[in-house]
């Protein structure tokens, strides 16, 4: 039987997984967006695993709220997308630098 | 260690997600990466199963594949991307995104074999008659019906917020405007003239 320390670390390695992402595309926002994902994913299979073998249901709760966030970080996060790219024509990191003084 | 057939499922989806994940950071093209995320949230949906959350694990494929993932590919299928230029030194960061992720899983790994979690025993087996969903709903509509209400108020002002900075009102375009119709009166629109009708 897989035990708590599998989900765990199966939840830390897709966590790492996303901060390589943001690494290796930090200048592309869509897939940095989805490296964000892939982080609070690995954050809600924690939760999920310590409410299975702790028998609480406040950790489901906790990842319903998650992903209820995540989804307007989300649809927040596109809109701003949208709107530069209607401006600037490139969504590339390294152009967002208008507000530098 | 016995091999039962959650822990086959268990490996079998989690080598699946860590597979999908590692295309959705690696993948040239983001509609491959968005195609790639809906796998990885499949394969987690799969394991909330395997944890007994269901109500989660399609939620998470309703919420998730159907919605989120949707719009993530309408936005990349809407905006026309020069692909060669958001590679440039795609791989000169890679070493110190290796570093540090290693690192992250090594602490994370650290804590977890010295803690006494894998002690922890699984759970009972679920009586025949538990119903996850119920039992969610129990707890939400009681205990977290505050913050419930809050995660609604969040997703108006989500809803809200997108659609305020999309809207484009374009100039010489023809709309109602509901609020001018609605005040006008009857003066505005009857005009009475006093004529004067000459008797020859």
């Amino acid at each position: 039987m897989p035990t708590l320390s599998s989900y765990l670390i199966l939840a830390a390695l897709l966590f790492s997984i996303g901060v390589i992402g943001i690494f290796l595309n930090r200048k592309n926002v869509i897939i940095l967006l989805m490296a964000i994902e892939l982080m609070l994913l690995a954050v809600n299979i924690n939760l999920v695993a310590f409410s299975y073998y702790l028998g609480n249901l406040a950790g489901q709760i906790f990842v319903f709220f998650i992903l209820t966030v995540a989804a307007a970080e989300a649809a927040i996060g596109l809109a701003i997308l949208v709107v530069y790219f209607r401006n600037r024509h490139s969504i590339n990191v390294d152009d967002i630098d208008e507000l530098r003084g | 260690m016995t091999l039962n057939i959650t822990s086959i499922l268990f490996y079998a989806f989690s080598l699946v997600l860590l597979g999908a994940a590692t295309m959705v950071v690696i993948a040239r093209n983001p509609v491959y990466a968005t195609l790639y995320l809906v796998l990885t949230f499949f394969s987690a949906a799969a394991i909330f199963l395997l944890l007994g959350a269901e109500f989660l694990g399609l939620i998470l494929i309703l919420v998730y594949v159907g919605a989120v993932m949707v719009l993530f590919l309408f936005v990349v299928m809407m905006l026309d991307i020069n692909l060669a230029r958001l590679k440039e030194g795609f791989l000169s960061y890679l070493p110190l995104g290796l570093a540090i992720a290693a690192l992250g899983v090594l602490e994370l790994a650290m804590v977890y074999w010295t803690a006494p979690m894998g002690q922890v025993p699984a759970p009972a087996p679920f009586p025949g008659n538990y119903d996850n969903t119920r039992a969610l709903g129990y707890v939400l509509y009681t205990q977290y019906l505050y913050p419930f209400e809050i995660a609604a108020a969040i997703l108006l002002v989500a809803i809200i917020a997108a659609i305020a900075l999309t809207l484009r009102r374009r100039s010489g375009s023809k709309n109602q405007r509901t609020e001018e119709q609605l005040l006008v009166r009857a003066k505005d629109r009857v005009h009475l003239v006093d004529l004067r009708i000459k008797k020859h």
